[in-house]
């Protein structure tokens, strides 16, 4: 065991539950009406709770203990097996798990923005945790446990493929089968507090310190390259979404430039322990790019009601990621470069492939899980409570008393 | 006595009540409206998607004056307030009945 690894490992997972807690949350209440605001944080923090005992009683175990190329066993079953000395690689194996589970919270967490304004308090609780044993658990043991994309060499080092191309698809999946918010596209209303999406932004910003540079599992030159490539990666996109809408719409926004953060995060992601700083900026270009014009496409070509752009941020980050990783993992001074024999030709098929297979997976998954959900408990709520607004149709508390 | 009513900017308030200040009137009751006239409201965008925003932001004045400065309040209002532009606002002048001071029940002229 190493004190060093532990200590940034322990520091990493706090970072990452950040992100969920209270940065996600925030993120998301912001960008939705002044009604809805306490619903949004409350499916947050309530699947962050979920997620966590599943993982706990046999999400762990299904994805990193020993077992097919398809789902791990279940010898960690109630994580049974990890005494206070059993150690995984430097680490205790009680943080490892305790730093995936922070992982296995946020991913549930972000399709939240799929559905927000008119999905059942219910509905999100049983999605969420079938979604977590179905989807999560088994494409991270693909990914990071030993599984059949493992074996290939895909290059997935913090999530790309795991967590935004697995949440991006299903949430895309999910709004088309709830149907989108009364009003939309036209009449919806805007964000009611962009400062809010701002904090949110940049406790997320800050928190993938410990999601990309803690993927490392270890202190050393890995994390600290990853970090830098990280924060370059989100300046960057930033920026973009800042000149985008400069240009288009004659002033740039603050909810531009935030998202054009988020987006920069999400794209770097998987890409995050094999660039340099150069490949860092330049995904950040690709990223806030293809982002951008994704969420056009969703929302206005497609008339998708994905309300906060999961899909088009975070799915498409992290695919464009994942697949430009092949390409840049040679360019510029601090890049690691490609596995021996491997070329950039023959990375992106498995990195396409793996990209690929997981959102045939997650969409499959998905919609099986919603069709289930529908049956046991319903999606959508009533038009009134919509209208009402979720914080108190469906909580009983109001968030702002003016 | 008359009761004004106007509706300006917001960043207009100050402006309005040192003018008002000047010409003697020193009291006001102030609330933070939305609303629409020829203004239409207006579009925010947020990640490309156009918003219409119906109801703008306004500030409603209401003053209660003596008549024989109803005409120059409504004029230092207007001097104030306006700047030429769609969205300036609106005045609106009430014959007001009656008023009373709760402290001391004087009633008239002599509660404004």
């Amino acid at each position: 065991m190493s004190g060093a690894d532990t200590s940034w490992i322990l520091t990493s997972t706090a970072l990452v539950l950040l992100m969920t807690l209270p940065g996600l949350g925030l993120f998301y209440a912001g960008l939705v009406q002044a009604k809805n605001a306490l619903s949004v944080l409350m499916h947050c923090i309530a699947i962050a709770c979920l997620a966590s005992v599943l993982w706990f009683v046999v999400g762990y175990s299904i994805a990193f203990s020993e077992g097919n190329a398809w789902i791990g066993g279940l010898d960690r079953f109630m994580l049974s097996g990890i005494d206070r000395e059993t150690v995984s690689g430097t680490l205790p194996e009680s943080l490892f798990a305790m730093f995936q589970m922070t992982f296995a919270v946020i991913t549930p967490a972000l399709m939240v923005g799929a559905f927000v304004e008119r999905i059942k308090f219910g509905a999100v609780m049983l999605i969420s945790a079938l979604w977590l044993l179905i989807v999560y658990a088994p494409v991270t043991h693909w990914v990071w446990g030993g599984g059949w994309l493992a074996q290939q060499g895909v290059i997935d080092f913090a999530g790309g493929i795991v967590v935004h191309v697995t949440a991006g698809v299903s949430a895309a999946v999910i709004a088309v089968m709830l149907g989108a918010r009364k009003g939309f596209p036209g009449k919806v209303l805007p964000p009611h507090a962009p400062w809010m999406v701002m904090i949110g932004a940049c406790l997320l910003w800050v928190g993938w310190f410990g999601f990309n540079a803690g993927s490392a599992v270890a202190a050393d030159q890995n994390a600290a390259m990853a970090m830098i490539v990280t924060h370059l990666s989100a300046a960057t996109a930033s920026l973009v979404w800042v000149v985008i809408e400069k240009i288009k719409f004659g002033k740039p926004s603050l909810v531009g430039l935030v998202t054009g953060t988020i987006a920069g995060l999400a794209t770097i992601t998987p890409a995050s322990g094999t660039v340099g700083p150069i490949g860092g900026v330049i995904l950040g270009l690709a990223g806030g790019l293809l982002c951008y014009f994704a969420v056009d496409l969703v929302k206005n070509k497609f008339k998708v009601d994905d309300s906060l752009d999961v899909l088009a941020v975070h799915g498409i980050g992290g695919a464009t990621g994942t697949v430009l990783v092949a390409f840049l993992a040679n360019v510029g001074d601090g890049s690691a470069g490609l596995g021996e024999g491997v070329t950039a030709g023959s990375q992106a098929f498995v990195q396409v492939t793996g990209v690929v297979s997981v959102a045939i997976w997650s969409a499959f998954a998905t919609a099986v899980i919603v069709l289930v959900t529908k049956a046991v408990i319903g999606l959508r709520t009533t038009e009134d409570e919509e209208t009402e607004g979720l914080d108190f149709s469906h909580h009983g508390e109001t968030a702002y008393r003016l | 006595m008359k009761m004004i009513m106007a509706i300006v900017q917001p960043y207009k308030l100050d402006a309005v009540r040192e003018a008002l200040g000047e010409i003697g009137v020193d009291g006001m009751t102030v609330s933070e409206v939305k609303g629409y006239g020829r203004q239409k409201g207006h579009t925010e965008i947020y990640r490309g998607t156009e918003y219409a925003i119906n109801y703008v932001p306004k500030i409603k004045i209401e003053i209660a004056v003596n008549s024989d400065i109803a005409d120059k309040a409504v004029e230092t209002i207007r001097e104030a307030a306006g700047q030429g532009k769609i969205g300036d606002g609106k005045i609106f002048v009430f014959d007001l009945e009656n008023a009373m001071r709760i402290r001391t029940g004087e009633a008239g002229n002599d509660a404004l």
